[in-house]
């Protein structure tokens, strides 16, 4: 049963793991991955060039240390790299779902989470870490369960978006729903895809994960082939050849139906538009919150990060709230910065001792 | 582990279970021991990064803020108490975070040190030069410390901000209460001062 009242079953989750559950069962963390993120966080299936999304962050002696920690990542409901979502076979119809598939919200997002968990036999997290739309889920699995977390770490994420997130999130969907491949969603097995719709959308939203001073550094004006412009439409500047590459190998492992659901997710979530509810769940609970923003990003910015802190202290809520220098913009979250990682190792250094793990 | 003297003096100015925010709260020390002994909700506010990742490492929340900016994220009255120990000298607008923290805090705490304390008088008249101490032990060109102020003065400012003194603790030389006939001189006698501070305006 979804948050909408919608019924959806049966639900397949496709997870990884990392490091080894301890006696007490008292050493879970779990990863909540962004947008177009996947259950693939840490190490490699054999071959080494492969590694997971955020490898720099998990595995032995990292930040999130597996020699400690046992650590889950689980690809979202809705999702299309292994959990149910709009590509999946409906089995009341035999097809896949489509735009048939429920709207579905954050919330919706954590309960399978805890689904999975609790078929993990793991009641209880240390820690719970996401970036971006991964901080929405973190932020709100500590609003509505408050004490299943120790640690709540939200990295350049939201509580809700601004006019100008939703405005680029509807014009990443309509690239997808006016490409005439689209075919109302409806598109599996018809040997054509809204790949047109999809790769633009990727494309625009790479720009926004970028900041100004990072494209400049990595690409400037520079030409793809020479010195001299050719002076046409064709993909002269290296940007423009970096954008499509970005939109090109997007269209081999993302399916355009579940980017309009999770990018309707984003536009519908707002953790604290309750306050007599939030309040009732927030006001003393334990959980410690680690919010961490990006000065350079501009997708969510640091104003973002700022509210949730004001809101979390406004409920008496322990945070940790730190604006980091990085030219990355939002994409600072997947890199290696000292700061960053340093922060997140310390913070989970003193859950961990503090729960004697 | 004991506190330091003179924070132990503003310890004990907190109430039990009080909301305490603590600007320029440095290593954490003093909000740990009201979080973990007064069970009180804390949290700091620090520019260094030293003083963030030994909070971080110490579990008390921080927020890394310069609060020469103001507190435009804090709601007034957000807190109960709001604390200022030995910081009010090295801030760049000292009567703005004073208003400040009187507008978030419903009364606070703050401590400096004395720079009418004889001592430092006397080095200065003696020796004509810029004094260092215990408690100002920098030299004039790598201090901190760049508004520093008398009792007297302090006073002085608390009466154009319309903040009235609820408590005054003046302090020795190692951080500890001052005793005995000291007291009559404070402006001369004491090293330093612990004030509790809450507004005269309505």
């Amino acid at each position: 049963m979804l948050e909408s009242g919608a019924r959806l079953g049966p639900v397949e989750v496709a997870y990884e793991t990392y490091g080894t559950l301890n006696d007490d069962r008292s050493n879970a963390v779990f990863i909540c991955h962004a947008l177009t993120g996947d259950a693939h966080a840490a190490g490699h299936h054999g071959d080494p060039d492969r590694r997971g999304w955020w490898d720099n962050l998990i595995g032995p002696g990292r930040p999130v240390d597996t020699d400690r920690f046992f650590v889950v990542c689980a690809n979202l409901l809705g999702g299309c790299q292994g959990t149910t979502g709009p590509s999946s076979v409906d089995p009341s119809t035999g097809r896949p779902y489509g735009l048939t598939f429920p709207l579905f919200t954050v919330r919706d997002l954590v309960e399978v989470h805890r689904a999975l968990l609790a078929h993990l036999g793991v009641d209880h997290l240390a820690a719970a870490i996401g970036g971006s739309l991964g901080g929405m889920q973190v932020l709100q699995w500590v609003i509505d369960h408050p004490g299943e977390i120790d640690a709540a770490l939200v990295i350049c994420s939201s509580s809700r978006l601004s006019a100008q997130n939703i405005a680029f999130s509807a014009v990443a969907r309509e690239a997808i729903m006016r490409d005439p491949d689209f075919q109302a969603g409806d598109y599996y097995g018809s040997g054509r895809a809204p790949d047109t719709g999809l790769s633009i959308a990727r494309m625009m939203a790479h720009i926004t994960y970028l900041s100004e001073e990072s494209m400049r550094e990595k690409f400037g004006r520079r030409l793809q082939h020479g010195d001299a412009p050719h002076f046409d439409f064709s993909v002269d500047f290296q940007v423009e050849s970096y954008l499509q590459h970005q939109g090109e190998s997007f269209l081999k492992r993302f399916d355009a139906n579940t980017y309009l659901y999770m990018t309707r997710v984003m536009d519908y979530f707002d953790a604290f538009a309750d306050p007599a509810e939030v309040g009732a769940c927030l006001e003393g609970t334990p959980t410690r919150f680690l919010v961490v923003s990006f000065d350079s990003d501009w997708r969510f910015d640091t104003e973002h990060s700022r509210e949730i802190v004001r809101q979390l202290q406004g409920w008496r809520v322990p945070v940790t709230f730190r604006d980091i220098e990085s030219p990355w913009g939002h994409d600072s979250f997947l890199l290696d910065i000292p700061e960053y990682h340093r922060t997140v190792e310390a913070f989970l250094a003193r859950t961990a001792d503090d729960r004697g793990i | 582990m004991a506190l330091r003297p003179d924070l132990d003096v503003v310890a004990a100015m907190v109430p039990r279970g009080s909301r305490v925010l603590d600007l320029g709260c440095g290593d954490g020390v003093l909000l740990d021991h009201l979080i973990r002994q007064k069970e009180c909700a804390g949290a700091g506010v620090e520019i260094s990064d030293e003083g963030f990742h030994a909070c971080v490492a110490r579990g008390v929340p921080v927020v890394v803020a310069d609060i020469d900016q103001g507190l435009g994220d804090v709601d007034d009255d957000a807190y109960d108490v709001v604390i200022l120990s030995q910081t009010l000298q090295a801030t760049h607008r000292p009567a703005l975070v004073l208003h400040e923290m009187m507008r978030v805090g419903h009364v606070g705490i703050v401590s400096f040190p004395n720079f009418g304390f004889w001592r430092l008088r006397w080095s200065l008249a003696a020796r004509g030069r810029m004094p260092t101490s215990r408690s100002l032990p920098y030299r004039w060109y790598d201090t901190p410390n760049i508004h520093l102020c008398t009792i007297r003065d302090f006073e002085t400012l608390l009466e154009h901000e319309d903040l009235m003194t609820i408590r005054r603790v003046l302090l020795d030389e190692r951080g500890r209460p001052l005793e005995g006939a000291r007291l009559r001189r404070p402006n001369l006698l004491a090293a330093g001062a612990v004030y509790l501070v809450g507004r005269s305006f309505p």
